[in-house]
């Protein structure tokens, strides 16, 4: 078992929370997706400093991390909004003119898709199927579903629900 | 462990011990009432349902007692959530927290009619469920009910009747294949694995379901996860496996959850661990999470994310089989076919062969939707027919539409048009007319669907997914999308149809792995069937559809 003499960025407690994971895998390099999953559970992104952080514990090159990290499209390396929209675009969404969902969810959000609002409070992204093909097209605000949705109703449903956002956040 | 158990108790007694009280324990309720806890259900509100419930059943007396339980998929996606009662097989679906009351003044009587969706049905008549064959009947979370409803008897029959050997020679007798798409012999690759050299060896499974319209093996895994785990734990007998990985996407958290669940509760049953069941066989079992790259459905990248490397592919030969996981020899299957395995060692090699065509055995998950009435998740036997799925189970085309299309097997795949929609469904006939059985998405397509559109969403797929470690697959796809960008905004010539064939050739025969050689499938299929909308596009200046936004050539010029 390998050990680590690293110390992380900064004194928070949570970093526990990811030394517990490479521990478990005896800092050995095949953990550095679990490490950087769990970095990213915990503190909701990668950041530069949590990169070093992972490849000295490791015993990693800094290229390898940044290199699995951007690979995946899972990883983030910029804050996300407290508040997710998710447009589907997988098969059977986009025979059901998921793109012009798109379209129009960007207009309604002022934002593209892949960033986040200015105010720092939504993100907006597509996903290859979300497995809920029979809504198609589907649209997640927050994890939940809206019914119904044609290219012609998509902004109303969306600034409805940015109003809700603001109201209870 | 062992210090706990009475000597005198062998381990599968003790099982069935287990199983038995389950048993008992389920017989002093008349009513099972099952709630789906997919994902798809869960999606449409199930939880709540469920809570309503158990506090109703909890407010109520009903005579002869009922038992809430979280269950699995009965496959009818459309109607979730979807509620069954049982002994009664009584499914309702789209139930609302507030029609529960209904159900439980109605349990044992005649079902509420409202609600009620009879399952003498053709979507359900007309399948056969092997790998889904308790999906819906037994708790998701506890690997009792699992055992009640006979689960594991295959393993421990494996362990304790059959030498490795027999396992695999069960298995190749079978004639079961690949659900992962390419359907490659699995007692073949069984026996590979197993005549490899070497003390160390891996077992894989891959649960990196990454087609878009494809959620098979979400849904074992979410509501079946013990049926996976006995699958995996066979084969790592049969082969010669210490450890084993369950490769699970990223975007299955649920997934994630109740296979992290089901390994605890079988290493709690000694169902993993060492001396599995009281023999000599080890085996551990780890989930390893994915992080949203689809080439890691290739085997080879698959590894080498395990490995906590970029997940990019790389040639074959050595094939995993003799060169591995940290170069040991490694078995990798896909969920489904796992999920066959118990039901194959339990009712024996002659009755999966009698399943099926001469040369596909078994039967096939896939998951229907698109442009068709019933959405949902079916099991069907190979050799039915696109039409019996489509109209007989899939209860048509809705809206009054007319078919065109079915698409199967992703962005790997192809479509089939109308005249071919007598074709049997199996891996040679699907072949033969350029789709492939692909891992299980069906995406049905209407007139009102162009195909030129479709191609180019599918290679606007591949080119986003390419890893780039190959040119003629990172270069190429963006290649093809650009000239089919070009024919759906009406700025092509027939000199650039041309072109794509060529390169469609070129990125089929010179690419790495499966992703770039596959990757053209989409376009020559919609070339071979729907040329005549290409033409379309291209001398007419026209999408019969209507869904292109097409500028005429000149316009085109005039704005670049």
């Amino acid at each position: 078992m390998r050990i680590s003499t690293a110390s992380p960025p900064n004194d928070d407690k949570r970093w526990r929370i990811v030394n517990a994971t490479m521990r478990r895998h005896g800092y050995q390099a095949h953990a550095l997706i679990e490490t950087l999953h769990t970095i990213q559970e915990t503190f909701g992104y990668l950041d530069e400093s949590a990169m070093r952080y992972a490849a000295a514990s490791l015993h990693l090159p800094l290229s390898r991390v940044y290199g699995v990290a951007t690979f995946y499209n899972h990883f983030m390396l910029k804050p996300k909004g407290v508040h997710s929209c998710v447009v589907c675009v997988g098969t059977a969404c986009y025979i059901k003119n998921s793109n012009h969902i798109v379209k129009q969810v960007e207009r309604a959000l002022d934002v593209v898709t892949g960033e986040t609002t200015a105010d720092g409070k939504i993100s907006l992204s597509v996903a290859h199927c979300v497995g809920m093909c029979w809504l198609a097209p589907v649209l997640l605000l927050d994890d939940e579903a809206a019914t119904d949705l044609t290219p012609e109703n998509t902004v109303d449903k969306v600034e409805e629900w940015v109003a809700y956002v603001n109201e209870t956040t | 462990m062992s210090t706990r158990r009475p000597e005198h108790r062998l381990p599968e007694d003790e099982l069935e011990l287990v199983s038995q009280q389950e048993q008992e324990a389920k017989q002093q309720y008349r009513h099972h009432v099952y709630v789906c806890v997919g994902a798809a259900c869960l999606s449409a509100g199930s939880a709540d349902v469920q809570a309503r419930l158990e506090a109703e059943v909890a407010g109520r007396s009903i005579a002869g007692g009922c038992a809430v339980h979280g269950g699995g998929c009965r496959g009818l996606c459309v109607a979730g959530p979807t509620v069954t009662i049982e002994p009664d097989n009584v499914l309702y679906g789209q139930i609302k927290p507030d029609d529960v009351a209904d159900i439980l003044d109605n349990l044992g009587g005649q079902p509420v009619e409202r609600l009620h969706r009879p399952t003498d049905k053709p979507f359900f008549m007309r399948q056969q469920r092997i790998v889904l064959e308790l999906a819906g009947k037994v708790n998701s979370e506890r690997i009792e009910d699992y055992l009640a409803n006979g689960g594991y008897t295959s393993l421990i029959k494996a362990l304790h009747e059959m030498t490795p050997a027999q396992v695999i020679n069960e298995i190749s007798r079978s004639g079961l294949r690949g659900r992962g798409g390419a359907g490659f012999p699995t007692g073949l690759k069984w026996r590979t694995v197993a005549k490899a050299e070497g003390d160390v060896k891996y077992v894989v499974c891959n649960g990196d379901e990454g087609d878009p319209g494809a959620f098979m093996d979400r849904s074992v895994m979410d509501d079946y996860p013990f049926r996976l785990l006995e699958g995996i734990t066979i084969a790592a007998y049969a082969v010669g496996a210490q450890q084993g990985f369950i490769y699970i996407r990223a975007e299955y958290p649920l997934s994630v959850k109740r296979v992290q669940n089901a390994i605890r509760q079988a290493r709690k049953m000694n169902l993993i661990g060492d001396q599995v069941v009281g023999t000599s066989f080890n085996f551990d079992l780890k989930v390893r999470v994915g992080a949203g790259a689809f080439v890691c459905g290739e085997e080879t990248a698959l590894l080498a994310s395990i490995e906590g490397q970029r997940g990019q592919p790389r040639p074959r030969p050595p094939y995993p089989a003799t060169s591995g996981l940290w170069g040991h020899p490694t078995l990798i299957n896909n969920v489904e076919t796992f999920a066959n395995v118990p039901a194959i060692i339990r009712n024996g090699a002659a009755w999966f062969a009698g399943i099926g065509t001469e040369q596909s055995k078994g039967t096939k998950v896939f998951a229907l939707t698109g442009k068709i009435a019933h959405s949902g998740l079916i099991e069907v036997p190979m050799g039915i027919t696109l039409r019996e799925i489509i109209y007989d189970i899939g209860g048509g085309i809705p809206n009054g539409k007319r078919f065109k299309a079915a698409q199967t097997g992703g962005p790997s795949g192809g479509c089939i048009p109308e005249s071919h929609l007598d074709i049997s469904v199996d891996y040679e006939a699907l072949a033969e007319i350029g789709s492939i059985m692909g891992s299980g998405g069906m995406i049905i397509m209407d007139e009102d669907t162009c195909m030129v559109d479709v191609a180019k969403y599918f290679m606007k797929f591949c080119m986003e997914e390419s890893c780039g470690k190959c040119i003629p697959c990172r270069v190429g796809t963006a290649q093809i999308y650009h000239l089919l960008e070009k024919i759906t905004q009406g700025a092509a010539t027939m000199a650039d149809l041309e072109l794509l064939e060529e390169l469609c050739d070129v990125v089929k025969h010179t690419s790495l792995c499966g992703l770039g050689q596959a990757a053209p499938n989409p376009v020559v299929s919609t070339l071979r069937f729907f040329r005549d909308e290409y033409i379309a596009h291209i001398v007419d200046g026209h999408c019969p559809t209507g869904i292109c936004p097409l500028q005429t050539p000149q316009n085109a010029i005039e704005e670049s």
